[in-house]
């Protein structure tokens, strides 16, 4: 911490033009001391690993020692790489279909909490709850309930495909992750939905109940349309989230049945014990691609929010 | 005058005027919906008070009979609970302190000197890294940290701030410009220097930013499992949900054990939210609507 905090105003002033006054020169100290040492820190915290990462993504170096420069070699490598195609297309699939669950659990229950309830502070409190918890330990929870007391369960209404642990079951253990994940993310996205929901002006629901619609008319022809931008933000929030999934994977299957369920991040992470520091660095710098494509939709939708 | 659903809300609760009818059908929905998160905490809590002996047969809806609580004195010693737990909270701390600080002296100067291009830049600069994902960064950090002998909890800390700063700069000065300037300006007159201005009138003022970045800060760090798990490498410096690996590898049959060490990790992130509710709430929907 001591890099961090601000440094008293020394009298630098080489960063002034000469011919300010004394006091201005000041005032401009300070503002550099409150800028300039988090500047540092994170050059050195965050742009320096990014710019290390890429440069050896171009080298073949197992993680020290000497490495020589292989140009693209490592990325026309992972092209075809049955590993990595394999966590890729785990990983997008499982955003895709959380994504899409999170987002119908969480506006259900942004629809349930704005309307005429009762103990809606109670509700709100239990379903805000899980956002709070660590995903490592609760997906450890889950892991019990999956492997212990589902097959329990199926055992007792004898439902055949439960019988068997979910986590073990290589067609069906990512919809254990798929589970937990919704469980974990539902909360922050519902948080956004009720902001929105709130924000509605009545007198839209006073108009269209005096010309005669349904609750679920009302739903569907002047909430949902409302909605939209708040949707849409939702939805690659979560997605650029679920594509960094990490910690509830470990915790529940630790990307088996073999690796059917390891993610994007799990196989950058190997990168060090299989020495195969470079080419995970590749994989590493296309992942960062694919995330600053998904936040620069991320912005444009921001923006046309704002604009409107 | 056209008020919105929040505001009507307020109005209705406040005076308790029901001319529309409560709905008991959502009510009741909602009510089974909150099973969903119920269940899992409540099988948490009624294995990790089992005895051994009646852990064992793995029955998740069982209630304790007898209640025990060598479940907890076992997790206590096995995951060395108060070394844990003292590394998890001062990472923490560290974390949310450092968040408020750095991220808000820092947006103060790029707030004050938004008409010089340096200062513009760095916002720019910084905002950049809200994109970037753990993993990408993650294995050159854990070579680094090594070099620079930060292979540890200070490590984390520090890891921690400077990877929440994209998200809190943007969080400040969008808030700042929000502010009025006069408070400033009569600080100034009355010869208030800088530090004296941003520590007196600004930092009060940013209070209610502060609480929804200390939040989030708080939250991502207390909870953090991917980034102390990669840097730290001493085992025995490894925070509260990091050491909770134990059972899966060791001791994944004492229920009882686990699932008392699972609840004591849990246990203080849900403690401080139920009795901060309200705050906590107006937090976190204001940085996530932001978001």
């Amino acid at each position: 911490m001591a890099l961090t905090t601000p440094t008293k105003p020394s009298n630098d002033a080489k960063v002034v033009a000469p011919t300010r006054p004394v006091k201005r020169r000041q005032f401009e100290a300070t503002y550099l001391g409150f800028l300039v040492p988090a500047l540092i820190c994170f050059t050195i915290a965050i742009t320096l690993p990014a710019a290390m990462g890429i440069y050896f993504s171009f080298t073949d170096s197992v993680g020290f020692g000497d490495y020589n420069l292989v140009g693209l070699a490592n990325y026309a490598a992972l092209f075809t790489d049955p590993a990595i195609i394999g966590s890729y297309s785990f990983t997008i699939g499982f955003a895709l279909v959380t994504v899409i669950l999170t987002n119908a659990l969480a506006f259900f229950l942004a629809v349930g909490l704005t309307a005429q309830i009762r103990a809606r502070v109670a509700l709100r409190t239990i379903f805000v709850m899980p956002m709070v918890i660590s995903g490592i330990v609760i997906a450890y929870v889950f892991n019990f309930l999956f492997s212990n007391t589902l097959p329990a369960v199926g055992e007792y209404l004898g439902i055949g495909f439960l019988k068997e642990s979910l986590l073990s079951n290589p067609d069906l253990a990512w919809l254990s992750i798929v589970i937990v994940t919704a469980w974990q993310a539902v909360p922050s996205a519902m948080l956004i939905y009720i902001a929105g929901l709130m924000a509605i002006p009545y007198d839209l629901y006073e108009a269209s109940s005096l010309d005669g619609a349904s609750s679920f008319g009302q739903l569907k022809n002047v909430t949902l349309p409302l909605m939209t931008g708040y949707i849409g933000i939702n939805i690659i929030i979560g997605f650029k989230n679920f594509l960094g999934a990490y910690d509830i994977i470990v915790g529940l299957t630790n990307g088996g049945p073999g690796v059917k369920t390891r993610s994007i991040a799990m196989t950058i992470f190997t990168g060090f014990e299989r020495g195969d520091y470079a080419y995970q660095m590749a994989n590493a710098t296309v992942f960062f691609i694919i995330s600053l494509i998904i936040a620069l939709f991320q912005l444009r939708l921001t923006n046309k929010g704002q604009a409107k | 005058m056209s008020l919105t659903l929040q505001q009507r809300l307020n109005k209705r609760s406040r005076t308790r005027i029901g001319r529309e009818r409560i709905n008991w059908w959502a009510t009741s929905i909602l009510g089974i919906c909150a099973l969903a998160v119920v269940v899992p905490l409540f099988v948490t809590i009624s294995m990790a008070f089992k005895s051994a002996k009646q852990a064992v047969d793995g029955k998740a809806f069982s209630l304790p009979k007898p209640f025990s609580v060598e479940g907890f004195t076992a997790a206590w010693d096995l995951v060395n609970f108060p070394r844990a737990f003292t590394i998890s909270l001062v990472i923490t701390l560290v974390a949310v302190l450092g968040a408020v600080l750095v991220a808000s002296m820092a947006s103060y100067a790029i707030h004050r000197n938004w008409n010089r291009r340096f200062y513009r830049f760095s916002f720019y600069y910084l905002l950049g890294a809200m994109f970037l994902p753990f993993p990408v960064l993650a294995l050159s950090q854990v070579k680094l940290t090594g070099i620079f002998g930060l292979d540890n909890p200070a490590g984390v800390a520090i890891l921690h701030v400077m990877f929440g700063l994209s998200f809190n700069v943007l969080l400040f000065t969008s808030f700042l410009r929000g502010l009025p300037g006069e408070l400033e300006e009569s600080a100034r007159i009355d010869g208030a220097s800088n530090w004296t201005t941003y520590w007196r009138i600004i930092f009060p003022l940013l209070a209610p930013m502060s609480a929804t970045v200390a939040i989030f800060a708080f939250l991502s760090s207390w909870n953090d499992f991917m980034m102390p798990s990669l840097i730290i490498s001493q085992q025995a410096d490894q925070t509260l949900p990091v050491v909770q690996q134990l059972f899966q590898t060791q001791f994944s049959n004492n229920y009882h054990v686990s699932f008392a060490s699972y609840l004591m990790a849990m246990a203080p992130s849900v403690v401080a939210y139920l009795f901060t509710q309200r705050w906590v709430m107006s937090g976190l929907t204001q940085g996530a609507v932001k978001s």
